[in-house]
């Protein structure tokens, strides 16, 4: 039952509690604002307390995240957090990443998915060291998960480190890893619109790399739009368009992590 | 289905805050912005707060509209969505509420 009112519901619509505005030209919304409830509540027990927290729910995890965050900053490290639904291409991009970067960056890759060891191997024969992060029925990593897969990698002073993410729009958006940046990767097998059905991924993204652009003359899928759409929901968002198969475009994500790599030894 | 994850880091946070108390209520507030579905908060909870010291407490959601505040205008206007552009035709707007994602209180049991 609700606390506030009565009502047989957990969740509460805090606007009951709010208040409403008129805006000088008739515009009508309500706001809602913080309660502070000083006054006695007539339903404590005289052998209850309470404890005001006002903690973040994911206070844990955000901690975990800022220790890994130094950890990368201590070594001159860039991490990056590659985030895109299942089979958009993110292995792919990163054994080609691989195999044409390896002499210049030292890469490390932790790999997240629910089960397998079969991107570990794929990341392994492309000539990196990749630890497999298996989160069994979880649809995300989380900082811990990270930080128990860096004891393990041991990734070099001044290297990258590629954290590929569950494949998922939704839930890896929420957990901080300690990167610098996530990388969303959207496919043009997917549909333009993706940007706007799943905002929350598309703003944490600093960059959104388009793939398999070596397959736009089969589908109905505009770059313009989907560029369009990522801008609505995030201004600041860099996009780039290549296809990690036929190699078209690699050169601009190359050149974005050679200044990323330069830009967190420079901090 | 983050909620279970978010929802496990619920309980332990509360967990740890009890010191060994029985839990009685939970208090949360979260944005409707936020990503997080309070109704599958409120499913998950029972489950995971099972055999925990916050078996049985009563959960309370506290639901926050969003809003969001134009960088070019300054209007202040209710954001059904993260990126609600403004009336004035501006994308470029912070959002001032709506994300929370906080424990605010617990209620405890304390020895008689």
């Amino acid at each position: 039952m609700c606390g506030h009112c009565g009502c047989s519901s957990a969740v509460h619509d805090e606007t009951a509690h709010g208040h409403e505005h008129v805006h000088a030209d008739g515009t009508r919304h309500s706001h809602s604002h913080d309660h502070h409830h000083d006054h006695g509540h007539h339903h404590h027990h005289e052998h209850s307390a309470v404890i005001a927290l006002e903690t973040r729910i994911l206070a844990k995890n955000d901690a975990l995240a800022t220790k890994n965050r130094a950890w990368f900053a201590g070594r001159e490290m860039l991490a990056l957090n590659l985030v895109s639904s299942p089979g958009a291409g993110k292995t792919t991009l990163l054994e080609r990443t691989i195999r044409d970067l390896g002499g210049e960056l030292a890469i490390g890759v932790l790999e997240g998915d629910q089960a397998t060891n079969l991107d570990r191997e794929r990341i392994r024969r492309a000539g990196a060291p990749a630890v497999q992060l298996n989160t069994g029925t979880g649809c995300h990593l989380e900082a811990d998960m990270v930080a128990r897969g860096l004891e393990e990698l041991r990734p070099d002073f001044g290297s990258v480190l590629l954290i590929e993410n569950v494949g998922n729009l939704v839930c890896p958006a929420m957990f901080d890893l300690g990167e610098r940046a996530k990388v969303a990767l959207l496919s043009v097998t997917e549909g333009e619109d993706k940007p706007l059905k799943y905002p929350h991924m598309f703003r944490a993204a600093s960059l959104l790399i388009l793939n398999k652009i070596d397959l736009l003359p089969y589908v109905d899928f505009s770059v313009e739009h989907a560029f369009q759409h990522a801008r609505e929901v995030n201004p600041a968002i860099e996009v780039l368009a290549l296809s990690a198969r036929s190699g078209e475009g690699l050169h601009c994500w190359y050149d974005w992590l050679r200044r990323e790599a330069i830009a967190a030894r420079a901090i | 289905m983050h909620e279970l994850a978010i929802t496990r880091n619920i309980v332990a946070i509360v967990g740890d805050a009890a010191q060994g108390r029985r839990v009685t209520r939970v208090t949360l507030e979260i944005g409707k912005l936020s990503g997080v579905m309070a109704d599958a908060v409120a499913f998950c909870f029972d489950v995971v707060a099972a055999e925990t010291p916050l078996a049985g407490a009563r959960l309370d959601i506290r639901q926050i509209d969003g809003l969001a505040r134009c960088r070019d205008c300054g209007e202040e206007f209710g954001a059904a969505t993260l990126f609600a552009p403004c009336r004035c035709g501006s994308r470029s707007c912070e959002r001032v509420a709506g994300e929370e994602l906080n424990i605010k209180a617990i209620e405890v049991e304390e020895a008689a």
